[in-house]
């Protein structure tokens, strides 16, 4: 079976959604779910010692060869990414169980399993295929599902947020579509490894000037880069606190990966950095980023829509790290995807444990919360020490890179910005410590327990993993400069 | 509407055709144009247009949601069974031509499944959509949870 694997990595959770809709009964629904994201992390697992040691895996659907038929292709880069979206899947899930019960009507638990579900197929495929149409696919099943999920909020804001985002996602994907057909008109392919010898052999024209234009704006709206990021806050913030987490912590980073995929591999390098001024408008547009959405995020009462904001700064960590266009700025941007995820993912569920005890993640509310929940709250902490970038945290590692490689460009100020920002997300984070551990509770707050270990656990598997390759980096910066070395090499 | 004579007749005497041409549309999908998708659309359109011209309470006995829910699933696994089936006979994902002794057969005979699969997914999501709307509007005024409805 191993050589279906990379089909098998998509099939699982497609076969898993429906079933999930079959069995209504909610705990059969979500350890259909269990199943489909645990044997999807194994094959990533797989996929990835595979692509390590064996290089490129390419898998032909329905044995119809490339560039005719549609192929997934996977390297280090996206196996990488496989591996994130998988394990932040695998460990969400038996969070799920309670948190999803809390939150959702008891009727509607198998409808969030089966987007979810959904949304994690599409997740995936994008990521796997190495077709750009295919890709498109992938992206509109994983964006319509995620609408649905956010439209589950609890809040009836998270209605207006989901149509938000779906109406700015569709103009994403609309983007996008218009810039593969630009493409496809342009070459006649649609296979990317084809697509990507095709254009080298072009001279510039204007149709491929226009077509890497929309796929940048377009993929930029997926991933949040400012100025397009306004669907984000609403979206994280009135989302179902599993779906936040989950969200977080793959989508926006499925989406970065999308734009390596074309900046690097499908265009030249020559071509996005050096005809196209691509890296500067990167480089002002992520730092404009980092610390337009850090000061935002300081002043938010609301601890979801707070990270959400740090969220779209470090997010503006990642694309700073491509505008280098070197292989310690592009490592630094995957490497930051992935702690990113570790991070964020683990501090969402953090927020998502709070929310189940005080029903609530406001500032004012939790005065006194780090001796009511001791545990829920240190992991809090110990995901924002990342996010701050202190040393031995995974936050650490990814600005090291990041700084490295803003040095080999010669661009020291952009360093000097790095360590800046980090002093922001000091502000925000004490701002949550102070409130947690020095205030006072108060008078009548009724007795509460930490959080159920089903729900501990998971957290404290993310932010344990962010201290854990905050220290140990062989797989980590390994992976990823393997994969910059490939991106920037193929280009 | 219900009252309507001449409206019950005509729709009564369309329904056969537009089934039948639903059914024509899904199984020639392979020779000529159609396929799934659109034999899904008309079949769902006349569900649609007896849930008009009958109301809802008589089309939902017709098409119960359980039913529809059920159909919504089992087209998506049906899709994606097929290609399982082909990974444990030996070939790719969705490569039909092990389904059968031959690969002009196992092309038809896949694709034909796969197509099936197609229909009864998008009639379904289409007459539940129709359905979910038209008892939200029904049901609009005494109903404080707004569109929540469970499936």
């Amino acid at each position: 079976m191993t050589e279906h694997l990379a089909a098998l990595q998509v099939v699982i959770p497609l076969i898993c959604a429906p079933l999930c809709m079959l069995v209504r009964y909610r705990d059969w629904s979500w350890i259909v779910a269990l199943f489909g994201s645990w044997s999807c992390l194994v094959i990533s697992w797989l996929l990835l010692q595979q692509v390590m040691t064996g290089g490129i895996i390419s898998y032909h659907m329905g044995d119809w060869a490339p560039p005719l038929g549609i192929e997934y292709r996977v390297d280090t880069v996206n196996a990488f990414v496989l591996l994130i979206v998988s394990a932040i899947g695998a460990v969400v899930t038996p969070y799920a169980r309670e948190s999803v019960r809390a939150e959702f009507g008891v009727n509607r638990v198998y409808l969030f399993y089966t987007s979810y579900m959904l949304c994690f197929c599409g997740l995936l495929g994008v990521t796997i295929t190495g077709d750009a149409f295919n890709l498109f696919v992938f992206l509109e099943i994983s964006s319509l599902s995620s609408y649905v999920l956010i439209a589950m909020g609890k809040d009836r804001r998270a209605l207006t947020a989901a149509y938000q985002y779906l109406v700015l996602g569709t103009i994403g994907a609309t983007f996008i579509v218009i810039g593969i057909g630009l493409l496809f008109a342009e070459t006649g392919t649609l296979n990317m490894a084809d697509l990507a010898e095709r254009l080298a052999d072009k001279p510039l024209s204007r149709t491929i000037g226009a077509a890497f234009g929309f796929l940048v704006v377009g993929i930029s709206l997926k991933l949040a880069l400012f100025p397009l990021h306004l669907w984000l806050p609403n979206a994280y913030t009135y989302a179902p606190s599993v779906v936040s987490a989950f969200l977080a912590a793959t989508a926006t980073k499925v989406a970065v990966y999308v734009l390596l995929r074309f900046l690097f591999t499908i265009f030249d390098v020559k071509l996005s950095f050096g005809v196209m001024p691509l890296d500067s408008i990167l480089l002002v547009l992520a730092v404009i980023a980092m610390f337009a959405a850090s000061a935002v995020a300081i002043f938010q009462p609301n601890l979801k829509r707070m990270l959400a904001y740090s969220s779209v700064a470090q997010i503006g960590y990642m694309i700073l790290g491509i505008s280098f266009a070197n292989v310690n700025g592009v490592a630094a941007g995957i490497l930051h995807l992935f702690n990113h995820a570790l991070m964020k993912g683990g501090m969402f569920l953090a927020l998502g444990c709070f929310f189940y005890r005080i029903a609530s993640v406001n500032l004012d509310d939790m005065a006194g919360i780090g001796r009511r929940m001791p545990w829920t709250m240190a992991a809090f902490v110990v995901g924002g020490l990342g996010l701050i970038g202190v040393p031995l945290t995974v936050g650490f590692i990814s600005k090291w890179y990041l700084v490295l490689g803003a040095f080999e460009r010669g661009w020291w100020f952009a360093a000097a910005l790095v360590l800046l920002c980090s002093l922001l997300a000091v502000v925000y984070i004490w701002r949550v410590v102070e409130v947690a551990y020095l205030k006072p509770a108060p008078e009548n707050a009724p007795d509460i327990e930490d959080a159920p270990p089903s729900m501990l656990i998971p957290t404290w598997i993310l932010i344990g993993a962010s201290i854990y390759y905050g220290i140990n980096t062989d797989l980590t910066v390994g992976a990823a400069k393997l994969a910059a070395q490939q991106l920037l090499g193929a280009g | 509407m219900y009252s309507y004579l001449v409206l019950r007749v005509v729709a009564k005497l369309l329904m056969p055709f537009i089934m039948l041409f639903g059914l024509y549309v899904q199984f020639h999908g392979d020779f000529g144009p159609g396929g799934g998708f659109q034999a899904g659309v008309i079949f769902a359109a006349g569900f649609i247009l007896y849930a008009l011209i009958f109301g809802l309470q008589n089309a939902s006995r017709v098409l119960p949601r359980g039913i529809l829910r059920f159909g919504i699933a089992l087209g998506v696994l049906l899709y994606a069974g097929v290609g399982v089936y082909n990974l444990l006979v030996g070939g790719k994902y969705l490569d039909y031509n092990v389904m059968a002794q031959n690969a002009v057969h196992g092309q038809h005979l896949g694709i034909l499944l796969v197509e099936l699969g197609v229909g009864i997914t998008v009639t379904s999501v289409m007459v539940m959509v129709f359905f979910t709307f038209a008892r939200h509007r029904q049901t609009k005024g005494d109903d404080q949870d707004g569109g929540s409805r469970p499936l």
